[in-house]
């Protein structure tokens, strides 16, 4: 299980291949990679905080929960914070299992956990200014199913 | 001795990323209380305590959860990870 909390952009091809290679006797891998997406045209780049203190630990305690629900062989989460332009990868989730079935939720989990609950705040630059992103109510909601 | 962060627009609001506060306050809710009473920046961070969430001690908590040894409180908005 490896968590990583970091500035600097990371190479996803190569980060899923090594995942892939490292978990042995996995049948299934699932791999998340979340972009910076322009919604409304205009986005000029997005500023990412975070809570250094809180970050990897909140991460680590998900991908533990992760793995005491399902039967996985491997986890990997990369968050990017600071700022981040148009197209660039944010973060990523990979989840190693036998099946498939497992490695889907086990990402699908941590994905719906990483966007309500990791202490992150991104913020929109534009133009006209800046604004922080507000959270979604079907973000919260999709906790509930788990 | 309390320490206190703010982020994102509670940061901005209060204009500080994080102070040392002293406080005999029991709970979170109290300690917001008696930074509200401080000054104008302060009551517009924290008007709407249901837009915020707290940590204490890096865990995430509620607002009526006891302070009894924390040494770290963090306010912040609704996280938007992912």
């Amino acid at each position: 299980m490896r968590v990583a909390v970091q500035e600097d952009p990371f190479d996803f091809a190569a980060e899923a291949a090594a995942f892939s290679r490292g978990a042995a006797g996995a049948g299934a891998v699932v791999t998340f990679t979340g972009i910076v997406r322009d919604v409304d045209g205009g986005l000029r780049h997005m500023e990412i905080e975070h809570y250094p203190a809180m970050t990897s630990k909140e991460i680590g305690s998900m991908a533990g929960e992760a793995a005491d629900r399902w039967s996985l062989i491997d986890v990997l989460v990369i968050h990017r914070h600071g700022r981040l332009a148009p197209g660039e990868d944010i973060m990523m989730v990979a989840t190693a299992a036998a099946g498939r079935a497992d490695a889907f939720s086990a990402a699908e989990y941590l994905m719906d956990y990483l966007k309500s609950r990791a202490p992150f705040w991104k913020k929109e630059v534009t133009a006209d200014g800046s604004a922080w992103v507000a959270a979604k109510d079907t973000d919260e909601d999709a906790l509930s199913r788990w | 001795m309390i320490d206190v962060l703010y982020f994102a627009w509670v940061r901005e609001r209060v204009g500080l990323a994080g102070e040392k506060v002293e406080t005999g306050a029991a709970t979170v809710a109290e300690l917001v209380e008696e930074l509200k009473a401080r000054e104008e920046r302060y009551a517009a961070a924290f008007a709407d305590t249901r837009a915020l969430r707290v940590a204490v001690d890096r865990e995430l908590a509620d607002f009526d959860a006891p302070l009894d040894g924390a040494s770290e409180v963090a306010f912040f908005p609704p996280m938007t990870g992912g």
